[in-house]
């Protein structure tokens, strides 16, 4: 439908601010979503997500800064003079139209006189053509969703933007959706800015995720990336798990940097630290759960060398199917979270078990010790 | 015990049976009495049938014009009362302005204070300015006490209005006058529809505040008060059973519309 070639739909915040009084929603912030893409802001409620999109909507007027959309600058534009829709939480679907109506309304508003096609074909795309005539509390949560889509969508936006469009349905139907929203998107490929709370919706939906956490932008970048390599404990946190050890640097070749942590050492690689290591510095050292593997002490021989070990002993094991998820008490963190799958079970691996816990030390990352290793924990619940 | 049983089964609808009849009681005895031929003056007591009545409407002297002057000060109150009634509402719910808080409360007070006390400070103020009294000054009063229904009745609907509606039409290229009359008005306009015929109600049938500030002016109700003094004239209750029955077809029509719309879209 769209043009992929056309830049006019890359959208450029630039030093963009929110103020309410002497709160402060939205900090300074720069962002550029590429034509084209499917970009998700994460983040917990009141991060000021919702508020940045309602500026590229127009809806919310930016306190400073400049919304670009392509080369036009629209910062001073009416939400009614924006190529932009919105898909909105609560779809706002005017309960006085039928389906067919909402559907056309942005055409009408736009002085269209034939809209029948355009609109039975939008229904047929979001297979509602069966239900044009009914009115919008007729029909389920699932199907005012794709509505509010629909209805969005026909007037060719260059940029659409989704306000938690999945926040009221059902788990199953949530699923369904993200996949149906991906479909769309790709069908026709328009730019989606879709913001969310919930971190596996991102994950599955967006290209680039920039995750938000008290007004500002904590971390950019393709999902894989925030998730092996974050680079605060806010990222690390509220997406996916993590293990933290407070570490002191012993020493750093360039390449690899040797940290101290209780009696024994562990390493990490240089480029997965974002924070500047000098030599007596503290470092707070992360890993993922799933990355750690867990031997009973007896083998402690059999593990390879060049691996990352701490010992510790087994908390609390809790099976639930594909994996077991460990809690392992160590002298230099308690609560050390490890999730094993299940191919070979070691029955010895009980509550109370002395074991080794040993990871890749690619799989590590570093982060500034000056933080809350805590940070997050409590938004991504 | 089988009558028992029965009065359990059916006690509700009894009830509401019930309940009618003493709603309804005092409308038979108007319609019945619109057909009595009455001996002297007083039309209390059943004689005979009669249509001389109906034929004749207009046949006791006041009583039309009382009538039609009734009616033109209704409409004109329930546009007035509407129209600012309305404008209030909005912007009770969704401005926050300096005595927004005093407001609310000062325009429940016409509801809430004797009418009587209203009808005679009004009748000083309107003394004390040297206004002339007649059609205006029960206009004047009208709309004034119309006033507070209609807010009440917008307001309630606004208030529930999803303000992520006009939202939406702002953003799908509706300007804001064209967001007013495609989406605001139409979602607004049962609460609107509700404090109109309120007001039209009310306005119609007044009679203490109306009586104080009407000078040599007569309305229905007035001129009804009046011949009751006197003797009642039947066409009285000719006009009484006319507006009851244009009320209920009115009622029927619009619960007629209602049911079809339904089914259309079942």
């Amino acid at each position: 439908m769209t043009n992929k070639t056309d830049p006019g739909g890359d959208v450029r915040l630039t030093g963009i601010a929110k103020t309410y009084g002497a709160f402060t929603a939205v900090h300074p912030l720069d962002l550029t979503v590429p034509q084209g893409s499917f970009f998700a802001l994460l983040g917990a409620s009141g991060c000021g997500k919702t508020t940045t999109l309602r500026m590229i909507a127009g809806l919310e007027e930016p306190s400073a800064g400049t919304v670009f959309l392509g080369d036009q600058d629209v910062t001073a534009l009416p939400p009614y003079k924006r190529p932009v829709n919105t898909v909105f939480q609560s779809y706002a679907l005017f309960p006085h139209l039928d389906i067919f109506e909402n559907v056309a309304f942005g055409l009408r508003r736009r002085g269209l006189k034939s809209v029948k096609k355009q609109v039975d074909e939008m229904l047929d795309l979001v297979q509602l053509g069966e239900q044009a005539r009914k009115k919008p509390h007729q029909l389920s949560g699932g199907q005012q969703q794709r509505v509010a889509v629909a209805r969005a969508l026909i007037n060719h936006p260059k940029v659409l933007l989704l306000d938690e469009p999945l926040g009221a349905l059902d788990l199953k139907l949530r699923r369904q959706m993200q996949l149906e929203l991906k479909r769309i998107q790709t069908e026709v490929g328009i730019t989606f800015v879709h913001v969310t709370h919930d971190q596996e919706e991102a994950m599955t939906m967006a290209d680039t995720v920039a995750v938000m956490n008290a007004g500002r932008v904590e971390q950019l970048g393709a999902p894989t990336d925030l998730y092996e390599n974050p680079r605060t404990t806010f990222v690390a946190n509220f997406l996916g798990t993590s293990n933290f050890i407070e570490a002191e640097v012993d020493s750093e070749s360039g390449e690899e940097i040797v940290l101290k942590a209780g009696g024994g050492k562990l390493v990490l690689p240089e480029a997965r630290c974002s924070a500047p290591a000098t030599t007596g510095g503290k470092v707070l050292v992360g890993v993922r759960p799933e990355k750690i593997s867990l031997t009973h002490a007896d083998d402690a021989g059999e593990i390879p060398e060049g691996r990352n070990r701490i010992t510790g002993r087994i908390a609390d094991s809790s099976f639930i199917g594909v994996s077991t998820q460990y809690v392992v008490d160590s002298p230099v963190c308690s609560g050390f979270e490890v999730y094993a799958q299940n191919i070979d079970r070691d029955p010895r691996l009980v509550p109370g078990a002395e074991v080794v816990l040993h990871w890749n030390p690619a799989h590590t990352f570093g982060l500034d010790a000056a933080q809350d290793a805590d940070a997050g924990v409590e938004e991504a619940a | 015990m089988p009558f028992v049983n029965w009065l359990k089964r059916n006690l509700v609808v009894l009830a509401g049976l019930l309940t009618l009849g003493y709603l309804l009681l005092p409308n038979v005895v108007v319609t019945v009495f619109s057909f009595n031929k009455p001996k002297g003056r007083f039309n209390y007591e059943w004689q005979q049938f009669s249509l001389d009545a109906w034929k004749d409407p207009c046949g006791v002297s006041g009583l039309c014009g009382s009538l039609s002057l009734s009616l033109q000060i209704a409409v004109w109150a329930t546009l007035g009362a509407t129209l600012l009634g309305t404008l209030i509402a909005f912007a009770l719910v969704r401005y926050r302005f300096r005595a927004r808080g005093a407001v609310n409360s000062l325009i429940f007070l016409p509801m809430a204070m004797p009418e009587v006390v209203m009808a005679a400070s009004l009748l000083t103020l309107f003394l004390n300015m040297g206004a002339q009294l007649g059609f205006w000054t029960i206009l004047i009063a009208h709309i004034m006490f119309c006033l507070s229904f209609v807010v009440t009745a917008v307001k309630a609907r606004v208030m529930s209005m999803d303000p992520k509606l006009e939202e939406a039409a702002r953003d799908l290229y509706a300007g804001p006058f064209q967001t007013f009359v495609r989406v605001t008005l139409p979602i607004a306009a049962p609460g609107i529809a509700a404090g109109a015929l309120l007001a039209f109600a009310l306005s119609f049938d007044d009679f203490i505040i109306t009586n104080f500030n009407a000078g040599s002016t007569v309305t229905f109700p007035m001129f009804v008060w009046g011949s009751a003094q006197r003797g009642t004239p039947v066409q009285i209750n000719v006009i009484g059973t006319t507006m009851f029955v244009v009320a209920v077809l009115f009622v029927l029509v619009s619960m007629l519309a209602g049911n079809r719309r339904n089914r259309q879209k079942a």
